[in-house]
């Protein structure tokens, strides 16, 4: 069975806007789309090493709901992880969801 | 063996020669020694009347310091030649000093011509050469009183508009029946007359100058003319042409030409084969050339010869002129005058619009030979490639006003477009082709046409055209339109929101590109404080969180000095913060202090601190206004002329906070020495004994340039009033990320537009502009004090949303020099791929 870990308050994440959170001692970007979606990716940005992705603009290329890194601003699907402007890179993905007011994360 | 050249006279074409020997010269197989009748090394001469109207001399100065300190190269100031010796080779200079030479070249230039009509050597009878000549024209100059300038030819006019810079009633005596005899016909003449009439110029055309009479202090007091006409005047300009410098050759047993000129081969070579004349005392197979350009076709066909390089012969001058004199378009190209037997010629004027235009056609009217533009001049660039060559529609066509309806398609291929840098039609479009390029900037990097006058540039848009090239002005995916349109629509419809505004005008979601964009569109407009609800997560992560991110995720804290001026408390109380937190500190180029390292969690507990103390957000971090640099000025200094840190603290108060297209910068220098290097900033300030004088466009970024003179002598108030304008024209015009050089640079006109604009309001947007500064000025709040007031906002600056307190486990420092400094990566990160796909997974 999965578990699932509150991470803050539905009210506490403005929608298209992302959070930084801590599972385990791995730091997470949690994301809400403007349409109420809900993403979580590792907030580490995979070609600078900085926990900063949770601070990058959410938006979408083509359709693709996605989130630019705020450091040197390449940009990855919110969905799959994957750095649309490199697809050798890639963030790891995280199960999110909203419940009992809560946004919670999947402890794998 | 190092061999010796000699030049004599450092004037542009001087200059240009020796510079370019000394740059293709990489064995140091010359050395130089150059002999310089002025007091200046070489300078600008035909920027010259920029001087009048505030550009000092060092501006107009050609030699950098890299050349005025080659080891290779003697300048020799104050110090001309007196005679030469063949014989001997050697040169001896008025001082004595006698130089010996392996080669020499002589680069005398020409002196004004003065007629010898009676009273020409009064007292107040100037020529108008150099810039000695015009510090005695402004020492002369009496503001409201006439002036005379005898000549009405370019020169003539460029010194009737000086006269005018100068606050005086220029009247103009031209011995011909019209201005610019030699460039223009009986038609445009008239038309030309008529624009610069309207300019408050007193036209005198059709007589001579019988005499000028003194009054009893012996000085000028009136000029007579032929026509019986008589203008009091203390301050008589003579620009009646030049003559060349041609009197060392034949003491020397140098031939001269018939009509004056050291006489010379197409290579530039007197009968004596170590000898060259160049530039305007050179008669090349017996003509002269009055211009520049062909000045430096000569110097680069004997650099060729002194190198070996294979020795070309010089390919003779395209006389066409396209000119801004007084405002006034003048252009004239080919067979202007129709001298060519059986010419035709096709006018169109229009009296009405004051634009004259006129084609000469060959006897069959085929062909296209020439032609006189007068008020309008934007046919140029069509047209004069097309000199020689079939008309490629009926000449009507061509010569009715902008817009043509002709395109570039007409153009043969080997026209030449960019005659400056002499790059024709099919390299241009096999290069747009070839190298894909998208726009002018493109076309202008790779191949150099537009780079120089700029009066192809609307050809180069032409032809990108007509090579499939739309030009595109899409801010990105989600909106069709361009930064400045999205403005306006902004202003005009009040939307207040990003969701509003691509709801109604864009589609999708929106991206990094374009919500940073509105962002910044919205906080020039005052629309409420940058991190309100949804604005915030529109800003950039720098606008986020009030800071600049660094390359570990922490950010600098850069509070707001003004002017750079700050009180020994403020310092104390930034030390003790940066000692506090352990932040690594540095001093800005901006003359501000940069605490580094600063955690997100700790933003909000050195600002507290911070603005308690009377600090606010200094906007390091925004496209905003950042610094106003400045010197000491009169406070302090013993040259300073005006109180620059005054000044550079009300500017800086002013347009704090102003969110603009990209970063913006200013400096204010107290005097002329430039200590706070305002010309390499977006808005420069330099003190005058008069007033300030305003610089834009400059910046240090990739691509360095000066900032320009965009007005003289400006008051206090004069100069916020047109800064008000500029920044704002600024903001609402320019594209995203552009800075003020590029902006400028983008516009049809460029600065000459930009001064239409600002200082003209040739718009009349003047008021506007000015009010919506106001607005911004009234409306500045500190943000990082609204941070600090509101708790939601506090609510972000966390590390982690479920562990506020956690540090984030990417960061870490290590000490170097005794600070802080970003530590390695300690955390595992996530997979970069080598570039194949089906590759094995390589840790990044």
């Amino acid at each position: 069975m999965t578990t699932w870990l509150p991470i803050c308050p539905w009210t506490a994440l403005a929608p298209a806007y992302g959070v930084p959170a801590l599972l385990a001692a791995e730091p997470v970007a949690v994301f809400r789309t403007h349409d109420d979606e809900l993403y979580a990716v590792g907030n580490v940005d995979p070609f600078c090493g900085a926990g900063v992705m949770s601070r990058g603009i959410v938006g979408d290329r083509g359709g693709e709901p996605t989130v630019a890194s705020p450091m040197l601003k390449q940009v990855f699907s919110l969905r799959t992880g994957e750095c649309l402007d490199d697809p050798a890179a890639r963030l790891p993905t995280f199960q999110v969801r909203r419940h009992d007011e809560m946004v919670e994360i999947a402890v794998p | 063996m190092t061999r010796t050249l000699v030049v004599i006279g450092h004037g542009m074409v001087g200059h240009r020669l020796v510079e370019d020997l000394r740059a293709r010269d990489e064995a140091d197989a010359w050395r130089v020694e150059i002999l310089a009748e002025e007091s200046r090394p070489a300078y600008d001469r035909v920027a010259l009347s920029s001087y009048l109207d505030g550009k000092s001399a060092e501006a107009l100065g050609l030699a950098g310091p890299g050349f005025l300190d080659d080891p290779m190269v003697r300048l020799r100031l104050d110090c001309g030649a007196a005679s030469i010796d063949r014989v001997s080779r050697t040169v001896t200079a008025t001082d004595g000093t006698e130089l010996s030479y392996d080669a020499l070249v002589l680069a005398t230039g020409s002196r004004p011509f003065v007629p010898p009509v009676p009273g020409h050597d009064l007292d107040g009878c100037h020529v108008y050469r150099t810039l000695d000549d015009l510090d005695g024209i402004r020492e002369a100059a009496v503001e409201g009183a006439p002036g005379v300038v005898i000549g009405g030819g370019l020169l003539g006019l460029e010194a009737a508009n000086a006269l005018r810079l100068l606050g005086m009633r220029p009247h103009v005596v031209e011995m011909a029946p019209r201005l610019m005899p030699l460039q223009v016909d009986g038609g445009g003449g008239r038309v030309l007359a008529g624009l610069v009439g309207e300019l408050g110029l007193a036209l005198h055309c059709g007589t001579a100058t019988d005499s000028i009479v003194a009054g009893p202090d012996g000085r000028v007091a009136e000029v007579r003319l032929g026509d019986g006409n008589t203008v009091e005047t203390n301050l008589v300009v003579f620009s009646a042409g030049v003559r060349p410098r041609d009197e060392l050759a034949e003491p020397a047993g140098l031939a001269r030409a018939d009509r004056g000129g050291v006489l010379v081969d197409d290579r530039c070579r007197t009968s004596d084969e170590r000898i060259w004349a160049v530039g305007e005392c050179a008669a090349v197979e017996g003509r002269c050339y009055g211009l520049v350009a062909p000045g430096y076709g000569m110097a680069e066909v004997v650099v060729r010869q002194l190198l070996d390089l294979g020795g070309e012969a010089f390919p003779g001058a395209d006389m066409s002129t396209k000119l801004k004199l007084l405002g006034v378009d003048v252009a004239a190209f080919g067979d202007a005058h129709g001298a060519t037997e059986g010419a035709l010629e096709v006018v169109y004027a229009n009296n009405a619009a004051g634009t004259y235009a006129k084609l000469v056609l060959s006897d069959d009217a085929r062909l296209l030979l020439g032609g006189v533009l007068v008020g309008d001049a934007s046919a140029y660039a069509t047209l004069r490639p097309l000199v020689g060559r079939e008309l490629p529609a009926p000449p009507e066509r061509l010569l009715l006003p902008a817009g043509t309806g002709l395109g570039a398609g007409a153009l043969p291929a080997d026209a030449i477009v960019c005659s400056c840098n002499n790059v024709s039609k099919e390299d241009i479009t096999g290069a747009i082709t070839g190298a894909a390029l998208s726009d002018v900037a493109g076309v202008k990097a790779c191949t150099k046409a537009g780079t120089s006058c700029g009066s192809c540039v609307p050809m180069l848009k032409t032809l990108l055209g007509e090579c499939g090239v739309a030009a595109s002005h899409a801010l990105c995916e989600h909106f069709g339109q361009s930064r400045s349109e999205l403005f306006e629509i902004i202003r005009v419809t009040g939307i207040a929101t990003f969701s509003e505004l691509i709801g109604r005008h864009g589609r999708g979601l929106g991206c990094d590109l374009c919500k940073p964009v509105v962002a910044s569109i919205l906080a020039s407009l005052g629309r409420g404080h940058i991190l309100d609800g949804e604005q915030a997560g529109l800003q950039d992560t720098n606008d986020r969180f009030l800071a600049n991110m660094q390359r570990n995720g922490t950010y600098s804290v850069v509070p707001r000095v003004p002017g750079g001026e700050i009180t020994p408390d403020k310092l104390i109380v930034l030390g003790e913060v940066a000692r506090d937190f352990e932040l690594y500190t540095k001093i800005t180029g901006g003359q501000r202090i940069d605490l580094f390292g600063a955690r997100v969690e700790q933003l909000p507990l050195i600002w507290r601190r911070l603005v308690d103390a009377g600090f606010e957000s200094g906007h390091a971090y925004g496209k905003a206004l950042r610094t106003v640099k400045s010197c000491v000025g009169t406070d302090w200094c013993r040259y300073g002329v005006q109180d620059s840190v005054a000044m550079a603290i009300r500017l800086e108060l002013r347009y704090r906070g102003l969110r603009a297209p990209h970063k913006l910068k200013s400096g204010v220098s107290g005097c002329a020495r430039e200590c706070a290097e305002a010309r390499s900033k977006d808005f420069g300030v330099i003190a005058t004994e008069r007033g300030w004088n305003l610089y834009v466009g400059g910046n240090g970024g990739f691509t360095p340039r000066h900032a320009e003179l965009l007005a003289a002598d400006l008051d206090d108030d004069g100069l916020i009033r047109l800064i008000d304008r500029f920044l704002m024209f600024y903001v609402r015009t320019a594209d995203r990320l552009q800075r003020t050089a590029a902006w400028i640079e983008s516009l049809d006109g460029g600065l000459e537009h930009v001064r239409d604009v600002v200082v003209e309001d040739s718009l009349g947007i003047a008021a506007e502009l000015e009010t919506a500064m106001e607005q911004h000025v009234d409306g500045y709040a500190d943000e990082w004090a609204g941070v600090l007031a509101d708790p939601a906002k506090l609510s972000r600056f966390v590390s982690f949303v479920n562990a506020p307190d956690a540090p984030d486990p990417t960061i870490s420092f290590v000490a170097e020099r005794g600070q802080p400094r970003p530590g390695p990566v300690t955390l595992p990160m996530p997979s970069i791929r080598a570039a194949r796909p089906d590759s094995e997974e390589v840790p990044a």
